[in-house]
């Protein structure tokens, strides 16, 4: 990828594709601002990892199958790189996939997983590759909130910070940034009050801090913590890191 | 004395019920907290920690791989060195043959030190039910036994008490009131439990680390009590579980520059005792018989297993002071001995006849914070996913929606279809009574539903693509 990749497959998630289009939407755009062509394999779906964080191969196997046969097709078509606007679907397809599809028993899936994961980029990670464009400074006080897996499994950890801050946000200093936020998919379900009584742990020290938004990297997190914070009477506004560059990007003008 | 929980009550209850007590929450938080701090500092200090955590694993996995050889060598060095050795394959073997030995001398009383291996056989029952007073002197096992309840935390066991409920409890010892200050509560403590120490007829301990290259037991403490339960009564009964082996003081060496810093941030515990048979003709101090169990128990099913790395572990609780489920529920709402995400693992493992364990697995949000802390490198999250597919969900009505989502979603086509109906009702989203449907509701416990768009982000792309 010598001066970044022209042509980038995007891996939208199930999560952004039902929940959160504008996500998805702010991903694209600021792909294209960069002279990037955008792929969006059809095909795609779920990772999987609902299933697989409940000890269900079969299952997720099912479900993760088409969407790796979509990403793979995309490379074929001559994707240099795949982006992924969630850093728990991406550690599902990087760290997982070849875990899961040899449980599943399927070689050739195997081998397929490991190209599509070589390829396969966080969104802040490929982001803080690509050259910085002009922007509207935010000016917002915000926090930021590290998901976990991309936090311990990818080792992201600087590019979040490094790309709010260069669309001129300040982060306030937040102890529990790096702490769980209690969503763990199935977890928030499975066991609801002590999930829920993670992210009020959270929210509270937010409640000193008073940023003006909560960013991320994964909207299941900020789902959640924005369920809850709505909850407890004292709603965030939260977003995803994409729409926040997007927005500074688009209001330079 | 008090119950595991394990069996009575259902994991979600049990979290419930730790939720609702303010005290412990506000307690794990400053605790572990410290812990942390402590932790992080004291790893600093070290030139290469994460080499040293590489070191570790790979000593553990050495000596996991020659475990029988090791305990074979290890027993041979302790009757050597006029040691007795009972090897219990589980917790009743044990628990007879220390109740056996406690017959033979007739002993009335035991002092103990903290030992995770007694706590898992039931050990302090079962004394109780010979009619031998059992008490114990670390200082946290010691209030949790006045106040009758279960250790909360691995190496601090009443972290759920404050002052006043433990000066509450030493003042019913003292058969009057006591101040609440912590130097005249340890001044208490000390010269009561001198008084246990020096009367009592049996000591029992546990084992961090048996050495198997000269049969020696290695004891860590803070508080010197491990060596007054191993020295002053006439007999000293040591209880180690099988994998706390090590091959040699090297490997020694490495595992308790790891041990304390990791607890409690120390570069050494206070005490570090290693103890090689009992006493001898020329020496001052020491038992006269040295018995030392080994226990099984259920981690021999273990070895060669994809579970084998749970054997690693050298119980120093960092694991614990990470977790973010440990620290809103403590350790109580695991259910038994072992809290924390290494319970999570262990007790599965340990009970494997227990339907109740085999929900453990769940009391994590696999957030990894746990095997980034561990000093032993055990891959905790990937074992809980493990734990997960061995026993995966049961109940007829999860195992039909979760058949029916993946049918569903292995189709592109009925994926679309899925989201498209998805939006189409948002609208109805809105409708009183949405937050009661199955798990809907279990979401909208103390959270507000999402806002749900009326399309998706393939609507965009079909008209910006």
């Amino acid at each position: 990828m010598e001066g970044g990749p022209r042509k980038v497959a995007l891996f939208v998630t199930c999560v952004v594709d039902a929940l959160a289009p504008d996500t998805g939407a702010a991903v694209v755009r600021l792909l294209r601002r960069r002279d990037i062509q955008v792929l969006f394999p059809e095909g795609q779906g779920c990772c999987g990892q609902p299933a697989w964080n409940s000890g269900l191969v079969r299952e997720a196997a099912m479900v993760a199958r088409p969407t790796l046969r979509a990403l793979a097709s995309a490379l074929d078509r001559g994707a240099e790189a795949i982006v992924c606007p969630a850093g728990s679907c991406a550690t599902m397809c990087r760290v997982y996939w070849p875990e899961l599809f040899a449980a599943a028993g399927r070689a050739a899936e195997v081998d397929e997983a490991r190209r599509v994961g070589e390829r396969l980029l966080e969104f802040s990670e490929l982001m803080a590759r690509l050259p910085a464009l002009p922007a509207r400074p935010d000016g917002r006080r915000i926090a930021l909130h590290f998901s976990c897996h991309m936090l311990r499994e990818l080792g992201i950890r600087r590019q979040p910070a490094l790309l709010a801050e260069r669309a001129g946000c300040s982060i306030v200093p937040w102890a529990g940034a790096e702490r769980c936020c209690g969503f763990g998919g199935t977890f928030s379900v499975k066991l609801p009050e002590l999930s829920v009584a993670m992210a009020e742990e959270k929210l509270q020290e937010l409640d000193d801090l008073a940023p003006q938004l909560l960013v991320g990297c994964d909207t299941s997190c900020l789902l959640h913590l924005a369920g809850r914070a709505r909850a407890r009477g004292r709603p965030l506004a939260t977003a995803h890191l994409a729409e926040l560059l997007d927005k500074a990007e688009a209001a330079h003008g | 004395m008090a119950e595991f929980t394990l069996e009575r009550t259902p994991l979600r209850a049990r979290t419930r019920a730790a939720l609702a007590q303010p005290l412990l929450r506000q307690n794990l938080r400053r605790v572990t907290d410290r812990f942390m701090q402590v932790r992080a500092a004291a790893f600093a200090q070290l030139a290469d920690a994460e080499a040293l955590r590489a070191t570790a694993r790979a000593l553990r996995a050495r000596t996991l791989a020659r475990l029988p050889e090791l305990l074979e060598q290890f027993a041979d060095r302790l009757l050597a060195s006029g040691a007795h050795v009972h090897w219990a394959s589980d917790a009743a073997s044990a628990r007879r043959y220390i109740g056996q030995v406690a017959a033979r001398h007739g002993a009335r009383k035991v002092v103990k030190s903290k030992s995770m291996a007694s706590e898992e056989i039931g050990l302090n029952r079962y004394l109780e039910g010979l009619g031998v007073q059992v008490v114990e002197t670390d200082l946290g096992e010691w209030i949790i036994q006045l106040a009758d309840e279960m250790p909360s935390h691995i190496l601090a066991p009443a972290i759920h008490k404050d002052r006043r409920q433990i000066a509450a409890l030493f003042g019913q010892v003292a058969g009057s009131p006591l101040p609440e200050e912590p130097a005249r509560l340890t001044a208490f403590a000390r010269a009561r439990l001198r008084e246990e120490f020096l009367s009592a007829d049996m000591g029992i301990s546990g084992v961090n680390f048996g050495v198997a290259a000269s049969g020696s037991l290695v004891l860590v403490t803070n508080e010197g009590n491990g060596r007054l339960v191993t020295s002053l009564p006439r007999v000293h009964v040591a209880v180690m579980g099988m994998e706390r082996l090590v091959a040699d003081l090297a490997e020694l060496d490495v595992l308790l520059a790891l041990l304390a810093r990791s607890a409690t941030g120390q570069p050494l515990s206070c005490y570090t005792s290693i103890i090689t048979g009992p006493r001898r003709p020329e020496e001052a101090d020491g038992p006269e018989e040295l018995h030392v169990v080994i226990l099984d128990n259920g981690r021999s099913a273990l070895l060669g297993s994809e579970f084998q790395e749970a054997l690693h572990c050298i119980r120093c609780g960092a694991c614990l002071n990470v977790c973010p489920v440990y620290r809103q529920i403590g350790g109580h709402a695991y259910g038994w001995v072992y809290s924390g995400p290494i319970g999570a693992v262990l007790t599965p493992l340990l009970l494997p006849a227990s339907a109740a364990a085999q929900e453990l697995p769940s009391a994590s949000s696999l957030c990894g914070a746990c095997w980034q802390a561990c000093p032993v490198g055990i891959p905790l999250q990937d074992l809980l996913l493990a734990l997960r597919r061995r026993r995966p969900p049961e109940g007829a009505t999860e195992r039909l929606a979760w058949r029916a989502w993946a049918r569903l979603w292995a189709s592109p086509r009925l994926y679309r279809w899925s989201l498209r109906a998805l939006h189409a009702l948002a609208p109805l989203a809105r409708l009183p009574g949405v937050g009661r449907l199955p798990l809907v509701s279990r979401w909208a416990t103390g959270r507000a539903l999402p806002p749900l768009p009326s399309r998706g982000f393939r609507d965009w792309w079909r008209e910006n693509g």
